[in-house]
């Protein structure tokens, strides 16, 4: 005899967490899998060890909701199962393959909800890869999880409403913030004045941060083209260029970020259907209002499903486990259903006035320099990448892997691989939509050859 | 409007067999069109192991083997590159005494077919392959054999041929072909209608539909290998490495990785497209590391797979029809094509020209095949490869 199976979860993060904490008040028993040692996700990360700072030090204004999710999750405690520092490297047929502690086990599921989140999105520009260059998001994370900043005189380049917050948040935690340099006008901001009247409270906060950037003394920079990264073993200077002028600042740390992209590959190995989101520029798995993916029994929540921030994951996270119950024919609470897909096609439109004001610069990808590297896994220039398209008369993201090794390394294309589908548009004159986009494949992160299969899988196997 | 080509040969399949058919027929000076339904070298000329191996073959297939031989290492002047291709050396390891007998008879049957293979004891091995750990007790080396790139030799085969003046037309489905008075008429993709003279039937996993329209029934089944790549790593394996009996097969390419085949994959819900199992790759895993000590430590960063056309006796279908005058088959190489196709690329076009090939082919004909009643068939073959499958496979591979 085997036990029903149980629905799955990945990621803890807030979306990961309301769809457990839905799941747990109707009653099931959900196996919450996630990569981190704690629970909060990327946003909403947990110090590795206690430190003196407090929760508005760690994560600002945001700083109750953070506590609120923590608590919450917490609370859940002996009526799921959670398995943190655990990879979900595999999926197929129905079951998952899941590392934890040296050992894989296979886990049966009835029904799935991914709540991947997402990743730094970036184009690369000559310097990109020296020491002292990290994205947005990781100089966020080294701040938060490790009270460590990434340099004594940092500079915050690129698209985005997290290039203002991770500055501000340097700021505040004593870093001296050389400057700001925002790749899009500065009339572009001007967009923001329509998203008043949707998040009142997230302009005028962004609003805030910004003029104590200014008072403070941190110069902003708007309309930022050419910038190339200087220096011989590490970040020694920043170039760049506005409109005709070229300047240089020297400083020792980078966080460089365009916005961020969704973590698919599990909806690509589950089997879900894609389509080309162009707000995104991405192709993301297709769901509908609640969460539910093209495969029956998986659903999507968060930014792993497309970009729209971590209230909105919260709010996609409930929805999704609302339509898990639903579609199980237990209580699922219709009209908390359409509230929520009220308040996230709200936040949809919102994403659509950020997304005017911090356009993404797809016009760099044709001027990135031959000699730049572009994937840094396996060593591949943006050259190489142009010749092989060239050589092979290739028409095809999965054919330019193929022939070129883009997206074959470690990171399996999750940081390269948007950037080659930019570089193929470009090199063949076609929209980035038609170029077709990279096959997932397990593992979706690398795993030791060394790795244990366990005789039994299952939740009790674990404990 | 539909467009008309007409040409001496038209190819059906884009893979290594084909598309080096393509340019040793340019090479002859006849027009060519060369038709793939997806992109040319996609399915199993770019998706197997990469292993260029002459030893372990079967006795028939050496004449062909060694015309192939002669042909890798002058890739970069036939096609513009050298696809990777390493002459590292075969390994094949034997576990036991029963193995290294093995070995030992195959080496006496092919003593006379050039091979020089090498068999070595276990003092030797550990002295001159010390980084071979795990339970073995010898092996055989053909310092000969090697390994390269599938996909970039695939690839770069269709290139060639383009380059040579071959109409490759690629996403173009051939959706009918039918003998008439003065050669073939098909159809292909949308809208193209093409006359050919010869019809070269080297659709892979796909090719026995073709077969089957000319009355000749084959008991193609297919199969999926099981690959798995490590993070680079400092130089360790010296040689490309087989295992008698089967289970794992091992190289390491310059750039450091190391490609550690031996289980099979499974198809998804499109049979034309497969993943690794997670316990089939994770077994292999195991095995590279408990069999490498090298690599005790190291990530497994990418598992591929893809489909292959399979015949239960283990060889391929090569020669003309014989039932349609003009028709030539070239398929079904069971895991085991990548090393010989360049050279069944120019028997093809020596039957396209002369009607017969300077190297024996007799034991692939297509005429060995029993008729296969069509009420036994699958969707996914016949189903006869899978029956003779034991459960971890003799070494197939490439």
């Amino acid at each position: 005899m085997t036990a029903p199976a149980q629905p799955l979860i990945v990621g803890a993060g807030p979306a990961g967490v309301r769809a457990a904490e839905t799941l747990v008040k109707a009653g099931l028993r959900p196996l919450v899998v996630d990569e981190a040692p704690a629970s909060g996700g990327q946003i909403y990360r947990q110090r590795l060890v206690a430190d003196e700072r407090s929760s508005t030090a760690l994560y600002g204004s945001e700083a109750s909701k953070a506590e609120t999710l923590h608590r919450d999750f917490a609370a859940l405690a002996g009526r799921l199962d959670y398995w943190p520092q655990a990879l979900l490297w595999n999926l197929r047929d129905g079951k998952a393959d899941v590392a934890v502690a040296g050992t894989s086990r296979k886990i049966a599921y009835d029904g799935l909800i991914l709540a991947t989140g997402a990743t730094d999105r970036i184009l690369p520009m000559p310097g990109w890869t020296l020491p002292g260059v990290f994205t947005l998001g990781g100089a966020q994370i080294a701040l938060k999880a490790q009270g460590c900043a990434i340099g004594s005189r940092v500079v915050f380049l690129g698209s985005g409403p997290l290039l203002y917050l991770v500055a501000w948040q340097y700021l505040k935690a004593g870093v001296d913030v050389a400057a700001v340099l925002d790749t899009a006008p500065f009339n572009a901001k001007f967009n923001l004045l329509r998203g008043l009247t949707l998040e009142p409270a997230v302009i005028l906060r962004g609003m805030r941060m910004t003029a104590e950037l200014r008072l403070r003394g941190v110069a902003l920079h708007y309309g930022v083209e050419d910038v190339r990264v200087e220096g011989d073993r590490r970040v020694e200077a920043i170039m760049w260029r506005q409109g005709s002028r070229s300047r240089t600042l020297s400083c020792d740390g980078i966080g460089y970020g365009l916005a961020l992209r969704s973590e698919t590959q599990l909806a690509d190995l589950a089997g879900c259907r894609f389509r080309f989101d162009q707000r995104d520029r991405a192709w993301l798995p297709e769901s509908d209002a609640g969460g539910r993916g093209s495969v029956p029994g998986v659903y999507l929540a968060g930014d792993g499903a497309a970009i729209a921030g971590a209230d909105a994951a919260e709010l996609a996270g409930e929805r999704a486990g609302l339509a898990l119950l639903e579609d199980r024919g237990l209580a699922h609470a219709p009209e908390r259903a359409v509230a929520i897909e009220r308040a996230l096609s709200r936040i949809g439109r919102f994403r659509n006035v950020l997304e005017s004001a911090f356009p993404f610069p797809a016009h760099w990808a044709k001027d990135i320099a031959d000699e730049t590297p572009v994937c840094r896994c396996e060593e591949i220039s943006a050259g190489e990448v142009r010749r092989a398209v060239g050589n092979f008369e290739i028409s095809e993201l999965n054919r330019l892997k193929a022939v070129s090794r883009i997206g074959m390394g470690r990171c399996q294309g999750r940081i390269c691989g948007s950037v080659a589908a930019e570089i193929l548009a470009g090199e063949t004159g076609r929209g980035i939509d038609a170029v077709g986009r990279l096959r997932s494949q397990a593992p979706v992160k690398p795993i030791p050859l060394a790795l244990t299969m366990a005789a039994t899988g299952g939740a009790e196997a674990a404990e | 409007m539909s467009r008309r080509l007409d040409v001496d040969v038209a190819i059906i399949g884009g893979g290594l067999v084909g598309s080096s058919a393509a340019l040793a027929l340019r090479g002859m000076g006849m027009s060519v069109a060369l038709l793939d339904k997806g992109f040319c070298g996609a399915q199993a000329s770019g998706v197997n192991y990469g292993g260029v191996r002459r030893q372990g073959r079967p006795l028939e297939q050496l004449p062909l083997s060694q015309r192939a031989h002669a042909i890798w290492p002058r890739l970069q002047a036939l096609i513009g590159i050298d696809g990777e291709f390493l002459r590292s050396g075969h390994l094949k390891l034997a576990r036991d005494e029963a193995d290294m007998a093995a070995l030992e008879a195959y080496a006496e049957v092919v003593a006379g077919q050039g091979l020089g293979l090498e068999l070595i004891g276990h003092n030797g091995l550990r002295e001159r392959f010390g980084w071979v750990g795990g339970d073995v007790v010898g092996a055989s080396f053909c310092a000969g054999d090697g390994h390269a790139n599938p996909r970039l030799v695939s690839t770069g085969f269709a290139s060639a041929a383009r380059r040579a003046g071959v109409h490759v037309l690629e996403n173009t489905p051939v959706k009918g072909v039918t003998r008439n008075g003065a050669g073939f008429a098909l159809e292909a993709g949308d809208d193209l209608s093409l006359s050919a003279r010869f019809v070269i039937n080297s659709a892979g996993a796909w090719a026995d539909s073709f077969a089957a329209a000319f009355g000749e029934s084959v008991p193609l089944a297919r199969i999926y290998p099981s690959m798995v790549v490590t993070e680079p790593l400092e130089a360790i394996m010296t040689a490309n490495i087989g295992m008698e009996g089967g289970g794992i097969y091992a190289r390491q390419v310059e750039r450091g990785n190391c490609v550690v085949g031996g289980e099979r994959a499974l198809p998804l819900d499109d049979p034309d497209f497969s993943r690794p199992r997670g316990e089939g790759a994770l077994a292999i895993m195991n095995r590279a590391a408990e069999l490498f000590p090298g690599l005790r430590h190291a990530h497994a960063i990418r598992f591929w797979s893809g489909t292959e056309g399979a015949i239960p006796d283990h060889n391929p279908v090569i020669g003309l029809s014989l039932t349609t005058p003009g028709l030539i088959h070239a398929f079904g190489f069971t895991g085991a094509g990548f090393q010989i196709a360049p050279g069944v690329g120019e028997v093809l076009a020596e039957l396209v020209r002369d009607g017969r090939s300077t190297t024996p082919i007799d034991a692939f004909t297509i005429g060995r095949f029993a008729p296969v009643p069509i009420s036994t068939r699958t969707d996914r073959g016949s189903g006869a490869g899978e029956a003779s499958e034991p459960q971890h496979p003799r070494e197939t591979r490439s």
